[in-house]
């Protein structure tokens, strides 16, 4: 069966519609002992900030009912160590490596986009417009249309001729307005939804369960919500969608195409098997069979009213 | 560099360890869990396995367990029930599937000939019967124990059959403090023998073996034990602060992760007294 999926014909075309999401796979390196990670559709790494990031204090996850709460700040050691050390040991001529952009300021956003995609292993780039614009008080760039719509156009402009994935968490006002603006500035495509804040504690310490206090949920409990995000925003932009949000199964993989996704990212589902990525793309095919769909283009969407 | 494998493995046998214990904080309940041997061409004792009951949907998470021993047949863990986690693993039984991925991680130095200090404190212990099985002299060694709960709780018979073991009550404040003191005997003169120490147990416990260690210039190897959620160096859970004699100049003074890094490093590449700062979120 094809399972091929152009989300930028020519510049970003998919094997399959499965990828890693970003913060769950390492850059893929770690995982090459439990599967090909050349046969996924794509690779989001973990995420990159210009210079080294210490991240946040420990602990940094928490289990929560079929969840996972965590804040890990986007430890990191740098864009400069990811282009010397990492991306060349991965596969970037079999399978389209995607760095996953942090910053707090719009030029550190296009600064490291225009590092990142002058090099030939990158295919595109994730802007996490979850993170904290220093130019606004620290407001998150999704927090309103037009700062987010600023960092993406920012990145746009210094990424050439790659392709930018903007991703945005549901934790706003109205996702929708924000997937418009960004598809305004030039986003190529669309990934939600990203962690959304929340709090974990334990009574008889009388402390959070995180460093941080607060942390980013994950996991089968959030992936009602992120099939009402790609199902909304799918229908309100003509770009392609990534749907990411408690995906574990073919059949959860099904679930965001048949809503509008062009494609999925696998996230924490990873940390609990290392097989599961390798295990959804192996038994894709035949979950489409079983679900009698011979064209993924077209079962795209077919959700009825 | 040891390949992890993933497999599904059976449960063969899960016996209570010792009897239930009353302590302020709850039961504490400790079991050995027995699976099938995975298909390991080789493992060092100090590394460790993820796990996860096969049939628990409720279970996003796997959970780190320091490997206890491996004979040819068997796969042995020692588990003290501590959370949800660790209660999903005391009630699996015989015949039971669990999925299980390792060996992950650093192993201990294995120095045959040279004086070895084994330092552990409660269910630390469980790392050193690997060890003193795989080590092929063990009248170097000898272990220094420390335990809040009966001894009954600890597989300390094990040990004691093939090593010099000095075991210590470290519950009250008064006890802790004659541990402490002579764990730092015993280091001394580890140290005037040109031998090295390992030590796995509670950070607490660790953060003073390092201090000690660090003092006395004594060759040290600490198991750390961190929350993890994959255990394969992608989730960065377990970070731990390298000091600035880590062998990578660039990750000196930076976050490494305890799962691929370590479980196990060497107490002066590391700084614990180290802290990063709380940011927004």
């Amino acid at each position: 069966m094809d399972l091929r999926v152009s989300l930028v014909p020519g510049l970003l075309d998919l094997k399959n519609p499965v990828l890693s999401a970003a913060g769950t796979f390492g850059s893929g390196l770690e995982y090459m002992p439990y599967g090909d990670i050349a046969q996924l559709g794509g690779i989001i790494t973990n995420g990159l900030t210009l210079r080294p990031c210490m991240g946040s204090p420990m602990p940094r996850m928490a289990e929560t009912p079929a969840g996972l709460l965590s804040s890990v700040g986007t430890q990191n050691a740098g864009v400069e160590y990811f282009i010397r050390e990492v991306l060349p040991q991965l596969p970037w001529r079999d399978v389209p490596i995607i760095p996953n952009l942090n910053a707090n300021f719009v030029d550190d956003f296009s600064e490291l986009a225009g590092i990142l995609a002058a090099e030939e292993g990158v295919a595109a780039l994730e802007v996490n417009l979850s993170c904290h614009n220093d130019n606004r008080s620290g407001q998150r760039f999704n927090q309103n249309t037009v700062t987010a719509a600023r960092a993406v156009s920012a990145v746009k402009r210094a990424a050439g001729n790659k392709p930018v994935i903007a991703k945005l968490t549901p934790q706003i006002m109205d996702i929708v307005e924000v997937a418009r603006a960004v598809e305004a500035a030039g986003a190529d495509a669309i990934s939600c939804i990203g962690k959304v804040q929340g709090l974990a504690v334990n009574v008889r310490e009388r402390r959070a369960m995180l460093g941080n206090i607060t942390g980013g949920l994950s996991g089968p409990a959030v992936k009602p919500l992120a099939l009402r995000c790609v199902w909304q925003i799918s229908h309100a932009v003509d770009i392609p969608v990534i749907g990411v949000g408690g995906i574990r199964s073919a059949l959860d993989v099904l679930e965001f195409l048949m809503v509008g996704a062009h494609a999925v990212s696998v996230g924490s589902a990873s940390f609990s098997d290392p097989e599961t990525i390798f295990r959804i793309v192996q038994e894709l095919p035949a979950m489409c069979e079983e679900y009698g769909i011979s064209d993924i283009g077209e079962f795209r969407s077919s959700m009825k009213g | 560099m040891i390949t992890p494998i993933r497999a599904e493995l059976t449960v063969t046998d899960n016996v209570p360890f010792g009897q239930p214990v009353s302590t302020p904080e709850g039961e504490r309940r400790f079991y050995a869990l027995t699976l099938e041997r995975p298909e390991w061409r080789s493992w060092q004792p100090g590394q460790f396995i993820m796990l996860r009951p096969l049939s628990c949907e409720e279970s996003v998470w796997a959970r780190p367990m320091s490997i206890c021993r491996v004979t040819s047949q068997s796969l042995v863990l020692f588990i003290r029930v501590i959370g949800p986690g660790t209660d999903r693993f005391s009630r699996l039984k015989s015949g039971d599937k669990v999925i299980a991925w390792g060996p992950l991680g650093t192993g201990f130095e294995m120095r045959p000939g040279t004086p070895t200090l084994l330092l552990a404190r409660g269910v630390g212990i469980a790392p050193f019967a690997g060890y003193a099985d795989m080590h092929p002299d063990t009248s170097s060694l000898a272990m220094l124990f420390g335990h809040a709960l009966p001894s009954s709780s600890y597989p300390i018979d094990a040990m004691a059959a093939r090593m010099e073991v000095e075991s210590l009550h470290d519950r009250t404040p008064e006890e802790l403090e004659e541990f402490h003191r002579v764990m730092r005997l015993r280091m001394e003169e580890y140290k005037e023998r040109d031998g090295i120490c390992l030590a796995c147990g509670p950070m607490p416990f660790l953060k003073k073996v390092w201090k000690v260690a660090n003092e006395l210039d004594l060759p040290t190897q600490l198991l750390l034990e961190e929350r993890m959620a994959c255990g394969t160096g992608a989730c960065l859970g377990c970070s731990t602060i390298t000091s600035k004699h880590w062998p990578d100049p660039v990750k000196a003074g930076l976050p490494v992760q305890t799962c691929t890094s370590g479980p196990v490093f060497w107490a002066r590449e590391l700084d614990l007294e180290a802290s990063i700062p709380a940011r927004r979120s």
